[in-house]
């Protein structure tokens, strides 16, 4: 029953490699999915600067059919097309993929719903000051939400460790594999015990790392 | 200068149409404090906002020094919006920008060069009085401050045209003074042709050289100030002057004089020149009578006086009607009717 601790550190040190992997990449992948759809969606919206009802209906008919698809399912679920762009189905690449899906979505949602809390009147000064639709994407739509969006995407991150656990668990590899081979399948509760807190670890590091920048950026 | 030709406006809201402006020409010259006054939903912002195409009109067009701006394509509107600055209610600044970047960023959008842009911010920042707070952000500035740092940035290019969105009625009476006294400034010393928008009389009264007085998406009246303000002709007009300036006792006191006995009242109005002459001691003194000023008030629009006063004449009958007949051959007298609300 019990693990020989001298061999198995190594591969908890692994696994907790494996797990920033995929959050950190799908994060940043996911990150740059999202942030263009998000813009899309609010510059698409009626009254807005790009306003385009057939590229809005879209992207919110899309988005909201993938996001209320629980991440097991949507993972095996896709797993033809992960096989498709990855070239397999196993491994922390492979569940970067889907994850990366999920996350641009929902971060998509988070960066909508920051946009939307900007003042429109900020942004008709800048359209009378003469500045184009692009010019205030990235000049007063990115900046004025800035910090309330980092504090939406530390949110996202956390999900993230959780979904790089159920990803880990059908062959993701990373904290949650080792977690369910050595706590759930030969209930061994120390594994168990020692993977939940790193899990706990890597979740205060993030929310603090997202708290303290947002603060920065809204100097508060 | 700013012409408004037969320029109308609807939105569409579902299946209702509104008709937020209705068939409005309105002329604003070179140099002119312009105001557009009016009770909430009355269509002057909307007004504004076809000024520099915020909105666009549904008929009619909006022709700025001779040209008609709904022509203008995406690029030559973007360069027309340069000319003309805006500043608002609620002051939208950027507040992820420090005071100097806000009134940086209209430059940055001409492409002004970066020493160039220092310097004019500077220079703004000290015609404004907050040359002390370049590096500090929006949130950390009072509503009169922010709505300084507005004007330094509206005026950044060097329009020609500054409108103003109610750009005093977020401040209490004291700021208010202090911006209006600006707006005065940034017109005397610039030259620069200022629209304004408003709900209070106040602002129209202090700065302004023309009024426009909207009801319904209309103008129901238009002129100059003095003008509209010393012969209103509708409704709605005396109801706005009658909000800076009480012109009559209030009815109690009304009622309570009437009671007691007293004889009938007489409405005189001093326009301009005729303020300044004795005009109710000389009459009153000739036909031998005396009289008692039972309520009035004398003020400066336009820097022109305006008085009103309501009188009450003691002496013999026949001679307070010759008197009567006589002022009113030198300026408007007319017998207070009833009690006027």
């Amino acid at each position: 029953m019990n693990v020989d601790w001298t061999s198995f550190w190594p591969r908890i040190v692994e696994a907790t490699g494996q797990t920033i992997t995929m959050v950190i990449a799908t994060l940043i992948f996911g990150s740059i999915l999202g942030i263009i759809m998000g813009l899309l969606l609010f510059v698409t919206r009626q009254n807005n600067i790009l306003e385009n009802k057939f590229l809005f209906n879209l992207l919110n008919i899309v988005i909201n059919i993938i996001r209320p698809v629980p991440f097991i399912i949507f993972l095996v679920a896709i797993s033809q097309v992960t096989r498709l762009v990855v070239g397999t189905t196993i491994g922390t690449a492979a569940a970067i993929f889907p994850m990366t899906i999920v996350a641009s979505f929902t971060i998509a949602r988070v960066v909508e719903n920051n946009l939307v809390s900007i003042d429109p009147g900020v942004i008709e000064a800048a359209q009378a000051m003469g500045a184009s639709p692009l010019r205030i994407i990235f000049t007063v739509l990115i900046p004025e939400a800035l910090g309330p969006l980092v504090l939406g995407l530390t949110f996202v991150t956390v999900t993230l460790i959780d979904f790089s656990a159920v990803a880990g668990t059908v062959g993701g590899g990373g904290l949650g594999h080792i977690a369910m081979t050595y706590g759930y399948q030969r209930f061994d509760a120390s594994v168990m015990i020692v993977t939940v807190l790193i899990l706990i670890v890597l979740v205060q590091l993030a929310q603090w790392l997202g708290n303290t920048l947002s603060r920065k950026i809204m100097r508060r | 200068m700013i012409e408004f030709k037969q320029v109308s406006k609807t939105f569409r809201l579902g299946k209702r149409e509104v008709h937020a402006v209705k068939d409005v020409s309105l002329k604003v010259e070179q140099g002119d404090i312009y105001g557009i006054i009016g009770f909430s939903g009355a269509g002057k912002s909307t007004l504004l906002r076809l000024v520099n195409l915020l909105e666009r009109p549904s008929e009619g067009s909006i022709e700025i020094q001779g040209v008609n701006v709904t022509s203008l394509s995406a690029k030559e509107l973007r360069k027309q919006r340069r000319n003309i600055g805006m500043i608002f209610q609620n002051f939208n600044l950027f507040n992820s920008r420090t005071v100097a970047g806000n009134i940086a960023y209209p430059l940055k959008l001409a492409g002004t060069p970066k020493h160039e842009i220092n310097t004019r911010v500077e220079e703004l920042l000290r015609f404004v009085g907050l040359a002390d707070k370049a590096k500090d952000y929006p949130d950390q500035l009072s509503g009169g401050q922010k709505q300084r740092v507005g004007i330094a940035r509206a005026l950044a290019t060097n329009p020609d045209i500054l409108i103003c969105d109610e750009a005093t009625s977020a401040l209490d009476p004291d700021t208010t003074a202090d911006v209006l006294r600006l707006l005065r400034q940034v017109n005397r010393e610039f030259g620069i042709t200022i629209l304004l928008i408003t709900h209070e009389m106040e602002v129209i009264q202090s700065v302004c050289t023309k009024v426009a007085v909207m009801e319904n998406g209309e103008v129901i009246e238009s002129g100059g100030v003095f003008e509209v303000f010393t012969d209103p002709q509708h409704a709605t007009t005396k109801r706005f002057i009658r909000s800076v300036q009480q012109d009559l006792p209030s009815p109690n006191v009304l009622a309570e004089w009437r009671e007691s006995g007293g004889g009938s009242l007489y409405r005189l109005q001093f326009k301009g020149p005729v303020a300044n002459e004795p005009v109710l001691s000389t009459v009153t003194a000739k036909h031998g009578i005396t009289f008692n000023i039972v309520y009035g008030s004398v003020r400066e629009l336009e820097e022109r006086l305006f008085g009103n006063l309501i009188v009450s004449f003691l002496g013999d009958p026949a001679d307070v009607e010759a008197a009567i007949k006589e002022i009113a051959t030198l300026t408007d007298i007319e017998e207070v009717q009833e009690i006027e609300r």
